[in-house]
């Protein structure tokens, strides 16, 4: 069964996108919206984290809330997907279940 | 809102379920059956008390079901039955006790 | 009625300092009237929703904690507590309010409704269910 994980808070703040990557098995997406969208990016304190966890997780960001942030797609932790609202409901109704992280 | 009993008034919110707890009286619930046409008995009596002591232990009023389970427990079966709570409080059991006891209106019951 | 789903509500937030714990306890006991398979998670912050011995007097709110020990009568009889949570702050299950539900299968044997899983344990509960609310 595969879990749509989503994650709204940025990660510099609060434990939710660490608390959901110690609970996503293998095989579930995490999608990162809003705030959360700073997690994915290169050069910072989480990016070998976010790296890691591509190992065994699908991870995408809402490209909406990256360009709102002023967060460059070339910026982001390789392999990282940027999706639109599209991709949005197609990650929901591709997937078993979802949960979110607040 | 309020309801005034013996001279005394009673904060009541729009559904006449009393404002505050504490102000609770046995002639307040008298009062309160009475404008519905109703008479209280030793049953429900029983039932009333029965409600406040839950509220007191667990801060909520319970939900219809988890009350008839409740009342089967403590008064007997023969009264833990939607049939004997309902001829008691027509207007339902939970809403309508509840209102007579001074408790909020259960959670959930609209 | 519908088939019986697989609710899972997961609690992440302490108490008082925003509403999350005070809905999710609301909602479980509103939702515990369409009979559904309901189990409540507590992890990170939201192990101290279920500390005893709170006292809010002082803060002027409502100590909804005996909340908690009327879910067995509503059926509520899995409460899952995250251990890694517990430690990083210190707490056991020594802390923890004592919850019991009564075993309609067992001759109403009185059950504790607390049980510390590992994270792992947590996340193959999480990935079990039909429906996840998060709180």
């Amino acid at each position: 069964m595969a879990m749509l994980h989503i994650v709204n808070k940025s990660p510099f703040e609060r434990n939710s996108l660490e608390s959901c990557l110690l609970h996503a098995k293998p095989g579930a997406t995490v999608l990162l919206i809003e705030d959360a969208v700073v997690g994915a990016a290169q050069g910072t304190v989480l990016s070998d984290r976010i790296q890691k966890a591509l190992e065994s997780v699908k991870l995408a960001v809402l490209g909406a809330d990256l360009e709102a942030r002023g967060i460059a797609q070339e910026k982001l932790v390789d392999g990282v997907n940027v999706v639109d609202y599209a991709g949005f409901v197609d990650l929901v109704t591709g997937h078993d279940n979802n949960q979110s992280w607040l | 809102m309020a309801i005034e009993v013996n001279g005394k008034t009673y904060e009541t919110d729009e559904e006449g379920y009393l404002a505050n707890l504490n102000e609770w009286d046995e002639d307040v619930a008298k009062a309160m059956a009475e404008a519905d046409g109703a008479e209280l008995t030793d049953a429900h009596w029983e039932v009333i008390n029965f409600l406040r002591e839950y509220y007191d232990e667990y801060q909520i009023a319970p939900a219809v079901r988890v009350l008839t389970k409740a009342i089967g427990k403590k008064l007997g079966k023969e009264k833990g039955n939607s049939k004997y709570l309902y001829e008691l409080f027509p207007y339902g059991p939970a809403k309508q006790a509840c209102k007579y006891a001074g408790l909020p209106k259960p959670t959930g019951c609209v | 009625m519908s088939e019986v789903k697989k609710f899972l509500y997961v609690n992440r937030k302490a108490p008082y300092g925003s509403i999350y714990a005070l809905e999710s306890l609301e909602v479980v006991l509103i939702g515990a009237a369409f009979d559904q398979d309901v189990t409540l998670a507590f992890l990170d912050d939201g192990v101290y929703q279920l500390v005893k011995g709170k006292n809010t007097e002082a803060i002027g709110m409502k100590n909804f904690s005996p909340t908690y020990s009327a879910l067995g009568d509503y059926d509520v009889t899995k409460i899952y507590v995250e251990k890694e949570s517990l430690e990083a702050r210190g707490l056991t299950l020594g802390d923890l309010m004592d919850l019991k539900y009564e075993d309609e299968d067992d001759d109403w044997a009185e059950k504790d409704s607390i049980r510390v899983v590992s994270a792992s344990e947590m996340a193959d509960i999480m990935d079990t269910q039909d429906i996840v609310l998060s709180f």
